[in-house]
């Protein structure tokens, strides 16, 4: 036995930027697959979804208007700071998961590619998405996509990192911010996640990642009058059908998402990426 | 200044070839519908159109049965055959386009310079443009080989009883679908013509059912088990409690709500088409239209000159009977509506907004309303804030582009917005900084299929026309 007590961490929120406690002073017990304790997670409340909200709606006008070249940089040097940290996250997915390390390695590195491959769609989705308008007048009529806003995003329960990357890249690819509700039972991979994007250039507020509940959270997130989009993945199936009806009120885009988790691992499409985009549509007249 | 007068140029009524008695359209036949007759009236004089069948819960049913027997043969006909129906469609249109105008007018009261030159001919256009996606859609950016949906239930409004009608049934066609549709209960006739050009087109029985018919039967429509997909365009109330209605359902939907758009003018504008723009923004189609630019910002610099302007412009409109060719305005489409827009004007006039109307004369019988434009509007009025779906304007100020922005952006709306400058610059700028589905600059109030067109916000979501819109109706 070793004569070192190695340094225990405390695990808190990530919200706009920093690491606070929750407001409520709770914490709840994480454990491994086999149920042995590993940390105490910030359990979020309500104040602490709304302090979200604030720090995403504060980034988005700064977000959506960086140019699509910057966002793409700072998405690949997401991947780049999670390459580094490489081993940690197969540690961390492994205990969460309850998988070999072999079967934790090869989904680090799908979802350290999964960035990747987002980082490179930031200045190719207008392109692909818009359009000149050939209307049948003397106009110049264009459309091109942008961002919806702030998305409020319950994270899958059972993929701790692979599915939690594939929800949240699309939404800071396409401009828009982000709250995030981690998987509450595998939450370590999301606060090591929050560490990797408070130091990969991604300004403070783009995304925000709560540890806690989204039995609990889910409600406050999709009642909120500044969200604007809702992807209610983590909640349980029978919770979703309340969230979207809390959702329409406010008329928010709430995501189609399957009954259980998909398998993250496949190859990822434009679906995400068009869910959070609107259409702007442009028009001048033509003349001399 | 010489008052120049007009000699009465009334369009003749009888192109409407209006009958007594319209029935809803079910599985390629009128049929007795099984709800409470209603009675369509002429808004401009109040005097009874017609009678026209209504459906019933059941009668839901059965169309439903009838689309989706229909769907399973529509779907898979070869895109290129779907394509033909719908061109045959859109050049029956335009064949009986006169009729149909005419018809429109008498039921909706839209002026009949505005259904014969804008509504019907879009309408055709929506089915032309379409047509061509039919056997295109590999190409439409959804991967290879697109699936339809299956059977879409579609409620559209009163303002634009055919082209909303088109712009809903032909890209779902198109994409393979098949509908139920019911039209708004004040303007249900020219839905029923169309479903006798879907006779003539020989299109087949049960891809389209038209059921004329009250909120409740569009409820049923929502609620219905067999349907697919609810596309949705109307008041921002009544797309909140479809969005409820389908929540936890895997029905795909789409809305396309109220707005409250900003049409913003800078010192440097070009006044005088900025007063047409203004005009046309907020004047057409009685007003009640959903982007209606029904919000002025003018530049604090200007604002005294344009409203001015804008006093002359507004009160050489002439206001009166819809098939009379040299009319602006006509009717309010219902006396709902029309008390509607008096308790928002009354709204204003308590707040303590400067009221203008537009002396113009107005006829004593039918449901008319002046054009009124509001000065010294705050945002914190009603007026301001609420959409009024009809021909009031408020007026208010700014002093920076930036300030501009953010009372333009300060609504849950984001459907549309106007920018005058000469500045390009600034145009492209502002189009940025403006959370609209669309943004005209120097011009108001233009539609083409080929540009998408929907709100940000709490306007609704999914997009109608051009390759987007194509999504609303295809499992992408």
């Amino acid at each position: 036995m070793s004569d070192r007590i190695s340094v225990a961490k405390t695990y808190k929120l990530y919200v706009g930027g920093k690491f606070p406690r929750s407001e409520s002073g709770r914490v709840y017990p994480v454990t491994d697959s086999k149920g042995k304790f590993l940390a105490n997670a910030a359990h979020a409340s309500r104040k602490d979804v709304r302090d979200a909200v604030v720090a995403a709606r504060k980034a988005f006008p700064g977000w959506s208007a960086a140019t699509a070249y910057n966002r793409g940089q700072v998405l690949y040097r997401v991947a780049e700071v999670l390459e580094g940290r490489r081993d940690q996250f197969i540690a961390e997915v492994s205990a969460s998961e309850g998988l070999a390390a072999k079967k934790a390695e090869s989904l680090v590195d799908a979802a350290i590619d999964r960035w990747v491959w987002y980082a490179g769609w930031t200045d190719k989705i207008a392109s692909v998405l818009g359009s000149a308008n050939p209307v049948a007048g003397p106009y110049f009529s264009f459309t091109v996509p942008e961002p919806t806003g702030v998305v409020g995003i319950l994270a899958p329960q059972a993929s701790s990192l692979l599915g939690l990357v594939e929800v949240l890249a699309p939404v800071l690819a396409t401009g828009s911010t982000a709250v995030v509700v981690s998987s509450a039972e595998r939450p370590l991979p999301a606060i090591t996640l929050s560490e990797v994007l408070a130091t990969s250039d991604v300004p403070g507020g783009v995304a925000n990642i709560l540890t806690g509940h989204a039995s609990e959270l889910g409600p406050w997130l999709a009642s909120h009058g500044d969200v604007n989009a809702l992807d209610p993945t983590g909640a349980a199936p029978d919770d979703r059908p309340g969230l979207a009806r809390e959702a329409a009120n406010t008329v928010k885009r709430v995501l189609t998402v399957p009954a259980a988790e998909p398998d993250w691992t496949a190859a990822p499409d434009l679906t995400r990426l068009r869910r959070y985009l609107e259409a702007k549509t442009v028009w001048h007249p033509l003349g001399v | 200044m010489p008052v120049f007068e007009y000699a009465p140029a009334p369009e003749s009524r009888a192109i409407a070839n209006l009958k007594d008695h319209y029935k809803p359209f079910i599985n390629g036949e009128f049929v007795d519908g099984s709800g409470e007759p209603l009675k369509t009236i002429n808004p401009a004089t109040e005097e009874v159109l017609a009678e026209v069948g209504t459906a019933s819960k059941s009668d839901v049913d059965t169309a439903v049965k009838a689309a989706r027997k229909a769907f399973s043969s529509w779907s898979r006909l070869p895109g290129t055959e779907r394509a033909k129906y719908l061109f045959r469609i859109a050049r029956l249109i335009q064949e009986r386009s006169r009729e149909l105008a005419v018809l429109e007018s008498l039921d909706n009261g839209k002026p009949i310079k505005e259904s014969r030159d804008s509504d019907i001919p879009t309408a055709a256009a929506h089915f032309f443009y379409h047509a061509g996606w039919a056997d295109k859609l590999d190409y439409a950016g959804y991967g290879p080989n697109p699936k339809p949906l299956g059977v879409a239930g579609q409620i559209i409004p009163w303002n634009f009883p055919l082209l909303m009608l088109a712009w809903k049934i032909a890209p779902a066609l198109a994409t393979g679908n098949t509908v139920v549709l019911k039209p708004a209960e004040t303007t249900p006739l020219t839905a029923l013509v169309f479903a006798e050009i879907c006779q003539q087109a020989e299109l087949p029985p049960g891809v389209v059912n038209i059921l004329p018919g009250a909120g409740d039967i569009g409820a049923s429509i929502v609620d219905h088990g067999d349907i697919d997909k609810i596309a949705f365009t109307g008041s921002t109330e009544v797309g909140k409690a479809i969005q409820r209605q389908v929540a936890g359902t895997p029905k795909k939907l789409t809305l396309e709500l109220g707005g409250k758009a900003a049409n913003i003018v800078f010192e440097d504008a070009p006044l005088d088409q900025a007063i047409e723009g203004i005009v046309n923004g907020i004047f057409f189609n009685q007003g009640h239209v959903c982007c209606a630019g029904s919000r002025l910002l003018v530049q604090e610099s200007i604002a005294e000159e344009v409203l001015e302007k804008l006093r002359y412009r507004v009160s050489t409109l002439r206001v009166g009977d819809p098939l009379d060719k040299n009319t602006d305005v006509g009717a309010i489409n219902s006396a709902e509506q029309l008390a509607k827009i008096q308790g928002l004007v009354e709204s204003g006039d308590a707040e303590g907004a400067q009221r203008w109307t537009s002396p113009c004369p107005v006829p004593d019988r039918g449901f008319f309303f002046a054009p009124t434009v509001f000065a010294n509007v705050h945002q914190s009025m009603r007026i301001a804030r609420e959409e009024i779906f009809g021909p009031v304007l408020s007026v208010l100020t700014f002093r920076t582009p930036d300030e501009a922005v953010t009372k333009a952006n300060n609504t849950p709306y984001g459907l549309s917005a106007g920018i005058w400058t000469e500045k390009g610059s600034r145009i492209l700028w502002m189009a940025n900084q403006l959370r609209a589905g669309v943004v005209w600059a120097n011009t108001f109030n233009r539609f083409d299929p080929t540009a998408p067109f929907g709100g940000y916000q709490e306007s609704g979501f999914g997009r109608e026309g051009g390759r987007t819109g194509l999504e609303a109706y295809l499992n992408v």
